[in-house]
């Protein structure tokens, strides 16, 4: 009897999941009704507002991909330095003091960060840039790249830290000098570990939402200039749900098309990400 | 390995200057996250300190900045976090029970734990669509405080059940092995040995799952809570704003002198984030020290 109610609660997850794919699904079906799978997913105008209304999705991609590779471009080498320090050079002490201030990093609430790159980030950047507009990408994906930064380290410090200290010791007694043992002998050991750490973090990036809402702008366009007003796919989602759109119509479909293809990204890249966790978990065990 | 084939020390004094040049790259690497974080709570408590007297705890919101004030946001915020915690809780912890404690090697488990770890990884907007599709309006529960206290317990259900079942794995073996012997039955060890001694860990994580829930924006936006709300909750089905949806309307204002407003209500909830976490730690400490096996 309790052990078919706590495996009700098991199930739930389950069922969450499930619930994710049918909404999404359902609503997706309808869009498809009336704009094709292939002018969506392949169209390079994104104006489902105003006349003439067009859904070709790209724009909105490829915002997307702007935030993420600039969030990688900061969050790849600093996550991998810090995790690294923390697992190869930090002593004790200073690893407990530092793995907090990293929780305390990734616990800020991601608008919070927006608010930040808006305030302090773009008039920064506009120092370096004048060009620079108001709402552009570069902010945007650099706060996500802090954002995620605590995520890649601490991935990147288990992993490292589950290479077993033996390994380590054969490097030594080989002459090879800290950084050498760290980079040649730890960090390929671990190496599908810190991939993992990439992949999962990423994915992340892709479903930020506040922080690019507030900084990126709402402007779908495909451009490689990240000072230019972008939109992301999840940005889109929060402008149509601000304004009042009635169940039904077309504005309220792209919500659940745009819904559905992120969840799809996202999901395959976690269960890439946790599949490469779990493998490298079992290397060492 | 090509340091391999030289002879031993050759190119010591480079190599060496490597190291050392490496080991201040990574040193660099990690004190720019602790030097963001600084700037960055700088930058709020500048533009905000001077915009947090006691009218913006009573005040509610203004079109006016020197009027707006977080009673409406703090008091949906505590609305929405007391709910959730009543839902996500039982649910939450339940789960953990049975995957850690009930639970065998069939493939369905196996299926569950793959989708627990995904689930967690799943953009908190689409929670949101979730949200919006079964709560507000196949359930016709509207945009209340009810509504939102769901969704945000279906999003933080993954990391409360992870974080439970690493306290409850923590739990040594012979405590369950113990309470058999002495003729147990399966739920009264669980119920009297295991959770007692797993719940420092299951309390830390619920904690800090919980404080991800009040920072959280993007559902709450997606299942409608309002942006400009006069008027205190008095029931799980009254309308409601919360704080993270207030900073984010002020902060998405043209005027400048919002932008400090942002800034107070961001420090109120970072205060109460942080208070929350010192929790989490003290917890965790004090079992640490209270509790040896």
């Amino acid at each position: 009897m309790i052990q078919a109610v706590l495996f009700l609660c098991a199930l739930l997850s389950v069922v969450t999941t499930a619930g994710i794919i049918w909404v999404l699904a359902r609503e997706t079906l309808n869009f498809f009704r009336q704009v094709s799978a292939v002018s969506f997913l392949t169209g390079m105008r994104w104006t489902p507002l105003f006349q003439p209304s067009s859904f070709g999705v790209l724009p909105l991609v490829g915002g997307t991909l702007m935030i993420v590779v600039g969030a990688a471009l900061v969050a790849v080498p600093l996550g991998l330095g810090t995790g690294i320090f923390l697992s190869e050079y930090a002593s004790d002490r200073l690893r407990g003091i530092l793995k907090p201030v990293l929780e305390i990093l990734a616990g800020i609430p991601t608008v919070v960060y927006g608010y930040f790159a808006l305030t302090f980030v773009t008039p920064q950047l506009g120092r370096l840039f004048p060009s620079i507009q108001v709402f552009n990408a570069a902010s945007a994906s650099i706060v996500v790249g802090v954002m995620i930064l605590p995520m890649i380290a601490s991935l990147c410090d288990d992993a490292l830290r589950a290479v077993p200290q033996a390994l380590r010791h054969a490097g030594y007694a080989l002459g090879a000098t800290r950084f050498e043992v760290s980079t040649r002998v730890v960090l390929p050991g671990a190496f599908s570990g810190v991939l993992a750490s990439f992949v999962l973090a990423l994915s992340r990036a892709i479903g930020e939402t506040m922080a690019v809402t507030l900084a990126a702008g709402a402007t779908p366009r495909l451009t490689v200039n990240p000072l230019e007003s972008i939109q992301t796919m999840t940005a889109y989602i929060v402008q149509v749900s601000l304004g009042d759109t009635p169940a039904g119509s077309m504005a309220y479909l792209t919500v659940y098309a745009v819904g559905m293809l992120l969840f799809m990204i996202t999901l395959a890249m976690n269960l890439v990400g946790n599949r490469i966790l779990r493998h490298f978990q079992e290397v060492y065990e | 390995m090509t340091s391999a084939t030289a002879p031993l020390g050759r190119n010591l004094p480079i190599r060496r200057r490597l190291g050392g040049l490496f080991h201040a790259v990574f040193l660099i690497a990690t004190f720019t996250g602790v030097v963001l974080l600084a700037v960055l709570l700088a930058e709020v408590i500048q533009n905000g300190i001077p915009w947090l007297t006691g009218s913006f705890f009573t005040n509610f919101p203004s079109r006016f900045p020197d009027q707006a004030g977080i009673r409406a946001a703090l008091w949906g915020t505590i609305w929405l976090i007391g709910l959730t915690a009543l839902f996500s809780i039982p649910v939450g912890v339940g789960a953990a029970i049975y995957l850690e404690e009930y639970a065998g090697r069939s493939w369905f488990n196996t299926l569950i734990e793959i989708n627990i770890a995904n689930l967690a990884g799943t953009p908190s907007i689409v929670y949101g669509i979730l949200g919006l599709a079964i709560f507000v309006r196949w359930m016709a529960l509207g945009r209340s405080v009810l509504a939102g206290a769901l969704t945000m317990s279906l999003l933080i259900l993954p990391v409360t059940i992870i974080a439970s079942r690493e306290a409850l794995r923590a739990v040594p073996n012979s405590i369950r092995l113990a309470a058999f012997a002495l003729g147990a039955t399966k739920w009264q060890t669980i119920r009297a040995h295991v959770l007692p001694a797993a719940l420092p860990g299951i309390m830390t994580g619920i904690i800090l799952a919980l404080s991800r829930a009040i920072g959280e924006t993007a559902p709450l936006i997606m299942i409608g809570a309002l942006t400009f709300v006069a008027f205190t909750p008095a029931g799980p089905m009254d309308e409601f704003t919360a704080l993270p949806i207030q900073i984010f309307n002020w902060a998405s204002r043209p005027q400048r002198e919002f932008y400090g407003v942002a800034a107070a209500g961001i420090l109120v909830l970072l205060g109460v984030l942080l208070t929350m976490n010192a929790a989490a730690i003290w917890i965790r400490h004090r079992s640490q020290r209270s509790m040896r096996w």
